[in-house]
């Protein structure tokens, strides 16, 4: 696994794991958080059963530099949908948003639409996920 | 002592066996070098090349195997299982509103499913009505959504309730969910004898997997356990209890941890039902389990085998149950949601045939299979189909129901379900010196079991010593066929605004202070400690929402927040 | 840099959170930062409540916060939190998991929680962590909590920083007279007796009795610690807890003790800034191979010392 200690530098890269929606399958959620960590980042997960609102004031609060979502639940396109909108009228739409979970295919155009960065299907491999968040906070920096 | 070989035959065989390995294997090695330094299952056991006699030598038929219908039930709780009666094949099924899953019930039943099994939306599952803020954009998306009495009936419109089994995957409303299925068959003319079925209501496994709980672990596990009380006074035929397994696999575990971690889930419920003061034999026979068939073939075959042997000796020994049907561990089977693929999910059918396989070898009593497109949404029709006819085809063209317990007396088979039983003992004596399941759970023991041995997965995953085909061999770039798999249509947004004008009329048209009488009667029962079903059953029957109930609950008992463990 | 950071400490001082978000990683990066802003906060600051938080995992300490806070807020305090994970040593990273018992507060605009790792630095506490409690202090934040997990010695330092410090712990932890030796457990205002609904409680409870009784638990000048018994999850306690928070306030500031103490803790905010200013160059030598070699005929002590020297010119 990559160390982002040897890829930046001075700030620790802080990237927000949270679980919108009701559903309750944390495993993906709690796996990508544990491999971020091991990766040398900074993770907060917040725990299941989280609102959009609650969610744009944990990454408010702890001035993350990266946002992923898992959503099992099926309720993706509502949810994402107020988060994106929270963000935007909190002027926080700079910190990149991945979301992970079950969609299928045809919501993934609307899900970018909504200016989620990236999407990852199950399967997706751990360091994929790990080599993205280190990309996207990056270019946040810049 | 029955023992399958005598000596002579072993140690004859042994040395056969030097031979071999001095003559005949070094040859085949030098042709081909074995694929993988060592061949686990996924649990970790280490699987030998060749298994024989030598390998369960001091077998004892009797005690080990035994005899279908016989104690220790190795080979099943029935003399003839699938040649006096198949297994159910019962499909978890339900989404958007109530109307919808009318038809999809009617459509299932219509192509052969012998067994109802209802799937509730997120909402539903934790006690939320449609109209709460927290269901929005929920609503009827993973399941039924289900408010009020007035919605079960429209479920079970057209389906007399007499004639059916219906599994209800719903944990801590419980309560409320049964009384509307009892409230619905009565309404219907069924008489409580026959109303039969099954309310999963195991609250334990939602704190380490599942994750539907609502209030904190020991009021849960009262709840429940009113449920269990109630339903054997009351429901003949009705399974109040369904410990589960297949919940606890998905979130990580592996196939020891999943029948150690349920079976001590077991163990917590007979011990409390005993304190209660009541007999095991009264409850036992009511108790049904809940396992998952993951994709290692003999793994799942053994598995099962080694949980009934396990819990027929603990309900013998430990709770010094008589009746013989207090020792069966009967169960429903799902096939491993978790290990369909989002990538080239035509394979999905292939591995739903091969679980389903190894559930029927193992002796299930009833039988989920899932659909293709699981990895992407709730079943269309056309998925869910071919999930049925895969169990209609092992049941009716493959031969392997024509006979009991085919693998046994397979060396491999054998020493597997001893392997396992052997781990799986050890996790529960490790429970039991924590002070039982639940202490366990507040300790959080499972849920750090879980977390490890998923990462653990993932890591071989990635380091290529597990095989995914379309994952990590045999990834295809561009998949043409995904974006052709045909997505069930569901209109969210209506399905919510329907259920929000239902409650609304419903609210209009109830007797209100019926209402809040049934519900503050339930409010004081709950406080003195009573079994709270009675009171339960009469708010449903007042038109009480489901939320109005659990809320009244929570105010009594609190609500649970987890602790981080990672 | 200067102009951005004055924006972002008037809007914070305004009540812009996701500025006072920003402002406080800024105190994570570098020490220079870090004193720029405390000097131009350090004026404003001084009144807070400073309540520390600590004992051994598992004992509730999240759970009870989430509680506090919710009965500070009906009397409407504003609350501020520094939640301190420890890092991994392996990888660097840390997975900071303590917010997620304080989540229902998350919306609530008066609430402030910052979750923190420790990175690996000796103490436990970070630099970074006090300088968070001085700029929420500066920003308002009336009872400003600092949690960390109190395993060993090595957070007795939470005790310098903080003007009620509570210990918690919990029933059956073993010998209990053991885990009182562990250092932190001496260092206590308050004891909490967290999941007191448990059989063992009585026990601990008599315990932690003839602790402070017998003088094991040392009084702090004239304040004889005290013990209250929590079930944070049901809720009960609470208000007994607050009751004696707020007496030892009252205490401290009758006393004069309040200012001294916040006085303690800027003395002990330096101490760490002269640390880390000081470890970052050495660290930096020791990396880049800088560090003269060791051969048989050296005196290890003369060689530290012309190292500390060039190190201390290069300031």
């Amino acid at each position: 696994m990559e160390r982002t200690s040897d890829i930046l530098k001075g700030k620790r890269i802080k990237v927000l794991v949270a679980k919108l929606g009701l559903d309750g399958h944390d495993r993906g959620a709690k796996v990508v958080a544990r491999a971020l960590k091991d990766a040398g980042m900074e993770v907060i997960y917040t725990g299941i059963r989280q609102t959009p609102e609650m969610v744009v004031e944990a990454a408010m609060q702890e001035d993350v530099d990266v946002i992923g979502v898992s959503i099992l639940s099926g309720a993706h396109l509502s949810l994402m949908e107020r988060l994106m909108k929270l963000l935007k009228e909190n002027k926080m739409n700079d910190i990149p948003v991945f979301l992970g979970g079950t969609i299928p295919l045809p919501d993934i155009p609307k899900l970018k639409e909504l200016g989620i960065d990236e999407i990852f299907l199950p399967g997706t491999p751990l360091h994929t996920i790990v080599e993205y968040t280190v990309k996207a906070a990056n270019r946040r920096r810049k | 002592m029955t023992k399958l070989f005598n000596s002579d035959s072993i140690e004859k065989i042994k040395k056969e066996l030097e031979k071999w390995e001095k003559e005949c294997l070094p040859k085949s090695l030098e042709r081909y070098k074995e694929r993988m330094e060592k061949f686990t299952t996924l649990s970790g056991i280490e699987v030998k090349r060749l298994y024989t006699p030598v390998d369960i030598k001091d077998y004892d038929y009797s005690a080990r195997i035994g005899l279908p219908g016989m104690y220790p039930f190795t080979r099943g709780i029935h003399a003839t299982m699938y040649r006096g009666r198949l297994w159910t094949m019962r499909m978890f099924s339900g989404y958007g509103a109530p109307e919808d899953t009318n038809r999809r019930l009617k459509f299932l039943i219509e192509h052969g499913e012998t067994g109802l099994s209802l799937a509730f939306d997120y909402p539903t599952l934790v006690g939320l009505d449609s109209d709460h803020p927290l269901a929005r954009g929920e609503v009827g998306i993973c399941g039924v959504a289900v408010d009020s009495l007035w919605d079960m009936q429209i479920i079970f419109d057209g389906i007399y309730m007499g004639d059916v089994t219906t599994n209800m995957t719903i944990n801590p409303p419980a309560p409320v969910l049964l009384s509307m299925y009892v409230a619905t068959a009565e309404s219907q003319g069924v008489p409580y004898n026959q109303i039969g079925g099954t309310t999963q209501n195991d609250p334990l496994k939602e704190f380490i997997a599942q994750k539907s709980y609502v209030f904190p672990p020991e009021p849960a596990v009262k709840i429940a356990m009113d449920v269990v009380e109630w339903s054997v006074k009351n429901l003949p035929k009705w399974n109040p209890i369904s410990i589960s397994g297949y919940h606890i696999r998905e979130a990580g575990s592996d196939a020891v941890q999943e029948i150690a971690f349920t079976i001590a889930d077991g163990i917590a419920y007979v011990r409390h039902l005993i304190e209660r003061g009541m007999d095991v034999d009264s409850f036992a026979p009511r108790l049904s389990f809940f396992f998952d068939c993951h994709i290692n073939f003999f793994e799942e075959i053994a598995k099962f085998r080694a949980a009934r042997r396990m819990w027929a000796k603990i309900m013998k020994e430990w709770f010094n149950a008589k009746k013989e049907r207090s020792l069966w561990m009967r169960f429903h089977t799902q096939t491993a949601g978790v290990s369909l693929t989002a990538q080239q999910p035509y394979n999905n059918i292939i591995r739903t045939t091969i679980e389903a396989l190894a559930a029927v070898l193992g002796g299930t009593q009833s039988l989920h299979t899932n659909a293709l497109d699981e990895p992407y949404r709730v079943p269309s029709e056309f998925a869910a189909k071919i999930a049925l006819r895969t169990q209609q085809i092992i049941a009716y063209e493959t031969g392997v129901a024509d006979t009991v317990d085919p693998l046994a007396g397979s060396y491999y088979v054998e020493w597997l379900t001893d392997e396992i039983e052997e781990r799986a003992w050890r996790y529960i004596d490790r429970i039991e010196r924590m002070g039982g399941m639940i202490e366990a759970v507040k300790k959080g023991y499972p849920q750090r079991e879980i977390t490890e041995t998923s990462y653990r997965f993932q890591r071989e995953v990635e380091e290529g010593k597990r095989f995914i085909v379309g994952v990590n061999i045999f990834v295809e770039e561009e998949e043409e066929e995904i974006r052709n798999v045909p997505l069930l249509d569901i209109n969210q947004e209506e399905v919510e605004n329907r259920q929000i004008e239902r409650l609304k009329k419903l609210r209009q048209t109830r007797d209100k202070s019926r209402v809040e009488t049934c519900l503050s009667k339930l409010r004081r029962a709950a406080e003195k400690g009573e079994n709270i079903i009675p009171y339960v059953l009469n708010a449903v029957k007042a038109l009480a929402t489901l939320g109005e109930i659990m809320d009244t609950l929570k105010e009594v008992y609190g609500e649970w927040r987890e602790p981080p463990i990672f | 840099m200067e102009k951005t950071l004055n924006g972002i400490i008037s809007s914070a001082l305004d009540g812009d959170r996701r500025s006072l978000g920003r402002l406080l990683s800024y105190l994570e990066e570098d020490p220079i930062k870090t004193s720029i802003i405390i000097n131009k906060l350090i004026s404003r600051s001084g009144k807070g409540h400073v309540i520390g938080i600590t004992g051994i995992p598992g004992s509730g300490k999240s759970t009870l916060i989430s509680k506090l806070i919710t009965s500070y807020r009906r009397e409407g305090y504003k609350i501020a939190v520094v939640a301190v994970d420890p890092t991994s040593p392996y990888s660097q990273g840390a997975l900071l998991g303590d917010r997620l018992r304080m989540q229902e507060h998350a919306t609530d605009p008066n609430v402030f929680i910052r979750s923190v790792s420790t990175r690996g630095l000796k103490g436990g506490l970070s630099l970074a962590a006090l300088a968070m409690i001085e700029v929420f202090d500066a920003m308002g934040y009336d009872k400003i909590f600092i949690e960390s997990v109190g395993v060993g010695q090595a957070d007795v330092d939470i005790m310098y920083t903080a003007h009620t410090l509570l210990v918690v712990t919990m029933p059956g932890v073993g010998d209990e007279i053991q885990a009182l030796k562990a250092g932190v457990m001496e260092i206590g205002d308050i004891y909490v007796l967290n999941k007191s609904d448990k059989p063992e409680a009585a026990r601990t409870y008599e315990y932690l009795d003839f602790a402070i009784e017998s003088g094991e638990l040392r009084p702090k000048g004239d304040w004889t610690p005290k013990i209250v018994k929590t079930s944070a999850i049901m809720g009960k306690g609470i208000s007994d807890l607050i009751k004696n928070i707020d007496e030892h306030y009252n205490y401290l500031v009758k006393s004069g003790l309040y200012q001294e103490k916040v006085l303690i803790r800027r003395k002990f905010m330096l101490k760490l800034l002269i640390e880390k200013i000081f470890l970052d160059k050495l660290d930096n030598m020791y990396l880049e191979n800088k560090l003269p070699d060791i051969g048989e005929s050296e005196d290890l002590y003369k060689v530290a010392r012309e190292v500390i020297r060039e190190i201390a010119n290069q300031i």
